[in-house]
């Protein structure tokens, strides 16, 4: 806000201030938050579906299933988003041709793609430590009554394992979202693209900080109350 | 299957497991009769539970011979999951299904694994949560129960699959001592029903009074064994009458 004073004490005469300024190009921001928005969604959920496949595979009893799951896991992990991001938008095409009609491949989609990747491996790696910390004689009760390893898991293991693993998922998500503007870099036009426009085109300097500031608060307004969503379940889900 | 209930419900012969270089059970032989119970006691770390885990094949034998109604446990080509379904297991821990309630913890494996029709097996559920006498507990979760409660819940969920014969490892030792008498009532109604029952058990009173043999099992090897009014009157055995004058 004293940011705001000083760029009003500055403004020359006749410019519009640096409130209604904000104001005017809020409708555009907006447009570019939903989009930080949709690819945060879109990430989570194609990842998360990918994360519990490959989750699964962590915890194979075929080895050289798990030995793959580890490679893939480790490797998403460990590598940081905006190197994926840059191998998405240079190696995926522009378009792809399902049954003969040419889909475009817009280069919001592919930096949906580069955030995926580390979120299926966040996830995996989610799923193999819930599943890990059921107690043994879970297994042990499920064998004795002759279920076997796949109905052990889907009727036993993993309902168990979404209560435990619902609070750090959700910590990923707010990871996610937060994440989103690394898309501005390949020029997805994004809230963060769009507030570098925006600050090009009027081109008044004292718009810079009260801007960026604007922006974090819709980043904080969104992420925040998942944080505190966050503690609240883990609270509730503390094992007694 | 060649097996008729005349022979040994289950057989075992020189039984041998190591963990490491430990020999948890060194050369045990038992043999189980149709509608007889069998208490297994001995102290601590004598392999008594393992054994147990080794007759519905949680825990694989190095050698020897288990055969459950005919049928070898020491095989590769074992079918797990038919044997389990004859074996019925209770833990020391109980390990219910924490996300299920009572009934639904009765009601999954005839459900799932026998794949049997809900109504049905609802109706098979509610009557052995009266036969554990926890009928007005079938919506509690497990969470919600006392020990002995889940320990019972764990009872009726076993017998849902209609076993020929069931385990039963130090089902007491967990409890709250108040809560124990109920357990071993109930376990006490299954065997004059006829169920074939192994026990593991440190409740002497209750093995005495359950049993017709007892194994004393130490270091891998049964010392002795006998019906109870003999083998608690003139045991032979020094180990038998050292562990005895412990726990009695």
């Amino acid at each position: 806000m004293l940011s705001v004073g000083v760029g009003e004490a500055q403004a020359a005469p006749g410019t519009p201030s640096i409130l209604a300024t904000i104001l005017k190009w809020t409708p555009l921001l907006a447009q570019g938050f939903a989009l930080n928005i949709t690819m945060s969604f879109l990430a989570m959920a194609i990842g998360t579906v990918l994360g519990l496949a490959l989750g699964l595979g962590l915890i194979s009893v075929i080895r050289p299933v798990r030995g793959f799951s580890w490679l893939v896991t480790q490797f998403f992990r460990n590598a940081p988003w905006l190197v994926l991001l840059f191998y998405c938008i240079l190696l995926m095409p522009f378009d792809v041709r399902i049954g003969g009609t040419i889909v475009p491949l817009p280069g919001w989609a592919k930096a949906t793609a580069g955030l995926t990747l580390p979120v299926m491996a966040n996830v995996a790696e989610l799923v193999r430590g819930a599943v890990q910390s059921i107690p043994a004689g879970q297994w042990e009760a499920s064998e004795a009554l002759a279920f076997s390893r796949l109905q052990t898991l889907r009727l036993v293991i993993l309902p168990q394992c979404v209560k435990r693993m619902t609070p750090p998922w959700m910590n990923l998500y707010a990871l996610v979202v937060v994440g989103t503007p690394l898309a501005s870099i390949v020029g997805v036009n994004e809230a963060m693209t769009l507030t570098g426009d925006v600050l090009s085109s009027e081109g008044r300097t004292e718009l810079l900080v009260p801007m960026y500031l604007y922006l974090l608060a819709w980043f904080f307004a969104y992420c925040y109350p998942i944080a505190r969503a966050t503690v609240a379940l883990e609270r509730r889900f503390q094992v007694p | 299957m060649g097996w008729t209930s005349d022979q040994p419900l289950i057989r075992m012969r020189d039984v041998r497991k190591k963990f490491g270089a430990l020999a948890i059970i060194d050369g045990i032989s038992i043999d189980v009769m149709k509608g007889e119970v069998i208490c297994i006691i001995g102290p601590s770390g004598a392999g008594k539970s393992t054994l147990l885990r080794c007759i519905n094949a949680l825990v694989p034998i190095d050698s020897g011979s288990i055969t459950v109604e005919g049928q070898e446990v020491n095989d590769p080509k074992l079918d797990k999951l038919a044997l389990r379904r004859k074996v019925g297991m209770v833990f020391q821990q109980y390990n219910l299904f924490p996300h299920r309630t009572a009934l639904a913890n009765v009601m999954m494996a005839p459900l799932h694994v026998l794949k049997r029709g809900r109504a049905e097996v609802e109706a098979e559920a509610r009557a052995l949560m009266r036969k554990v006498r926890l009928d007005g507990k079938e919506d509690s979760y497990p969470g919600e129960l006392s020990g002995g409660q889940q320990q019972r819940v764990a009872i009726a969920r076993s017998l849902a699959m209609q076993p020929d014969v069931m385990l039963f490892d130090e089902v007491t030792a967990a409890l709250d001592p108040e809560t124990v008498k109920d357990v071993l009532v109930t376990i006490r109604e299954l065997a004059e029903e006829g169920m074939t029952c192994v026990i593991v058990t440190h409740e002497m009173g209750f093995a005495r009074e359950v049993a017709d043999q007892i194994y004393l099992t130490d270091r891998g090897v049964v010392v002795e064994h006998g019906p109870p009014a003999e083998f608690f009157t003139n045991c032979r055995d020094e180990r038998t009458r050292q562990f005895l004058s412990q726990v009695l």
